[in-house]
């Protein structure tokens, strides 16, 4: 189980660096949101998998009787979805204002911070 | 987790039942607080008016809990409480050790300097955007990140301070801040990725997300995931301080959001990413040193060298400032190198840490000079100042002191730190960093003082004759000068006087690598003790 999780999380991995390598917004957004369910696999599986055992202490007692699944990594996916999410949804606005405004899809063409033909240094002193 | 055996006969596993004293909150002010304030403010964000005195009653109040932090730590050592009653290692732990409350004291004094310039620079509109509140949570973010000793928090604390200095980022909404956002944006996302991928194998291969619990058992990691982790943490650190290979986004995007924001940034955000990188390779990994050594070295002396080159190539005067500013890291970085935790070398920290200090100064004030010449001008480009000598005499004196500071000359604050990292690299024998040390120095001083003849001793435009004036420029008057040179002049006061006066500052630089070396005191001060091994 830990090794195909661990396969898919490669996979996922590699899908999303490559989108990210590509220039056109969408496609690095995709990878984006890509890259941050990988990442969310992966704290997953170094949590251990466990079957089908939810962690609760019976009552009476102080800590579960038998191995139970972990439930740490769940608290950190969760915490981890939502900030990812907000930071996709950030980028996706950005996205969009920056095709808006600058008319660019193309990281390429997007050169107004850095102009493309930059001058160069004064001679002077 | 749970192994199954006799729980039952055992004891319940204790909690922490007696209240925190109030005096430790001081541990969780600087982080609380910004929070409640900017919460505060978001929900009356139409009333412009209350937006700001109350931002500062926060701040002043966070200064005078800072002062109480550092001198306590200062006095008693590390000092740490635990979240939600659990006991360490369970529970999310806060320690502030020297290098913690030094850096978080310093950030939110460069935070007070820069909301009083901002004052004078943001419009009303920004103002309801959130300009205060958003600056509130970035200092949270800052200060979190710095003072929290469970790493998935200081993940947390990272992406806080991002999502807030992306708000931070756009207010105005230029083409231009669209531009750098998107670089900025997809480029931190990838680097707290990778933080979080680090994190995600330190958990599995420890089993624990304290930090003072990792820094006891990292020791038993194979080595080689322990070396893959170290590597990862280290692209991540790398890209949020803009290191050399992957520090172009940073003259990409720093010069694009306004004055106060870049200076805030400048100050703020690189420091915390050499911060986690002094933490994370010294106090969780320092068994992975003697191989990481070389490649930090290696890092340190190219940045050092090569940041400079392009502020010397650049006419634009905040992104020249920007390659400044990566030059400064370069330091920070060589004082990494130059320390060593196994052979109990903690001059080159001490190095860094006042570096840090001194650069997160010295480069907020000297962005909030270039919004003030930006302002005066009405240009962004070096070439077509000019003059501000004759109309503003004093502005000229301020960036020239700044220049003169971040060159490290004697007897500017810069050469200090820089005195001490030489110093460090003629002890450890690297004497190659020394000299990309005063090579960077060399460089950063033709570099300013280029900038500072090209913007204020020239008298007219590039291409002009030198007797023909710049008739362009606006002098500062009302707002500019009340709301801008007064908090950029208090600030360049400070550093002056830190410069001419910096015992204090060695004392508790000092103090503070020594606790970075050996951290037994941090790891005591979280519950955990070499002897027992940390968690069952």
């Amino acid at each position: 189980m830990e090794f195909a999780l661990a396969t898919l999380v490669g996979l996922f991995v590699a899908t999303a660096v490559y989108l990210l390598l590509s220039r056109s917004m969408i496609r690095m957004l995709l990878g984006v949101a890509i890259l941050g369910n990988a990442v969310n696999l992966l704290i997953f599986t170094v949590g251990r998998l466990t079957r089908e055992v939810p962690p609760i202490v019976p009552p009476g007692e102080s800590a579960p009787l038998e191995a139970v699944a972990n439930p740490l990594p769940q608290a950190l996916i969760l915490t981890a979805i939502v900030i990812g999410f907000s930071m996709f949804a950030y980028l996706l606005v950005l996205a969009f204002r920056s095709y808006e405004e600058l008319n660019a899809d193309n990281t390429d063409t997007m050169r107004l911070a850095e102009p493309e033909d930059s001058p160069r240094p004064p001679l002077s002193y | 987790m749970a192994s199954g055996v006799d729980h039952a006969i055992q004891p319940p596993p204790a909690m922490i039942e007696q209240a925190t004293a109030v005096a430790d909150w001081v541990l969780v002010w600087p982080v609380a607080l910004p929070l409640i304030g900017a919460a505060a403010l978001l929900m009356f964000r139409r009333q412009t008016a209350f937006q700001a005195p109350l931002a500062f009653m926060v701040l002043f109040a966070l200064l005078v809990n800072a002062w109480i932090l550092v001198d306590r730590v200062a006095s008693d050592g590390p000092i740490a409480m635990t979240m939600g009653k659990w006991v360490p290692p369970f529970g999310i732990s806060f320690t502030a050790d020297l290098l913690s409350a030094l850096l978080s004291g310093v950030a939110i004094l460069v935070s007070i300097i820069v909301l009083a310039y901002a004052q004078g620079e943001v419009e009303p509109r920004d103002t309801r955007y959130g300009y205060h509140p958003l600056l509130l949570l970035l200092l949270a973010g800052v200060n979190g990140a710095f003072l929290t000793a469970d790493i998935f928090n200081l993940y947390v604390w990272f992406e806080v301070m991002l999502i807030a200095s992306f708000g931070l980022f756009i207010l105005g909404g230029r083409k231009t801040q669209l531009d750098g956002a998107v670089k900025y944006g997809f480029i931190n996302f990838l680097a707290t990725t990778f933080f979080l991928i680090g994190i995600a194998y330190i958990y599995g291969l420890t089993g624990t997300l304290n930090m003072a619990d990792i820094a006891l058992r990292a020791g038993e990691i194979e080595f080689g995931p322990r070396i893959t982790v170290t590597i990862i943490f280290v692209i991540a650190f790398a890209i949020k301080a803009a290191a050399f290979p992957l520090n172009s986004w940073l003259a990409a995007s720093y010069h694009t959001p306004n004055a106060s924001v870049s200076a805030l940034f400048a100050g703020l955000l690189t420091k915390v990413g050499v911060y986690a990188l002094i933490r994370i390779l010294y106090v969780l990994l320092p068994a992975t040193w003697s191989q990481t050594e070389t490649l930090i070295a290696v890092i340190a002396g190219v940045t050092l060298v090569v940041a400079p080159l392009g502020a010397i190539a650049e006419t634009n005067l905040r992104r020249a400032l920007g390659f400044i500013l990566v030059g400064g890291i370069g330091a920070m970085l060589a004082g990494l190198a130059l320390s060593d935790p196994i052979l109990n070398l903690p001059r080159g920290i001490f190095g860094a840490t006042f570096y840090a200090i001194h650069s997160m100064l010295t480069m907020t004030a000297l962005y909030l000079v270039a919004g003030l010449v930006e302002r005066n001008t009405g240009e962004l480009d070096t070439r077509r100042m000019g003059g501000i000598y004759e109309t503003n005499s004093w502005l000229s004196i301020l960036f020239l002191v700044l220049i003169l500071a971040i060159s490290g000359l004697p007897p500017f604050l810069g050469f200090w730190p820089k005195l001490v990292l030489i110093q460090a690299g003629v002890e450890s024998t690297q004497y190659w960093l020394v000299a990309a040390l005063l090579i960077n120095a060399f460089l950063t001083t033709i570099a300013g003082s280029r900038l500072w003849a090209h913007i204020f001793w020239r008298s007219g435009h590039e291409g002009t004759g030198s007797e023909t004036l710049n008739d362009r420029l606006h002098p500062l008057a009302g707002k500019a000068v009340s709301w801008g040179l007064v908090p950029v002049t208090v600030l360049t006061a400070i550093i002056f006087a830190l410069g001419l006066y910096p015992a204090p500052l060695f004392d508790l630089g000092q103090g503070a690598a020594v606790d970075i070396i050996t951290p037994d005191r941090y790891i005591d001060a979280v519950g955990l003790s070499p002897a027992e091994g940390g968690a069952p």
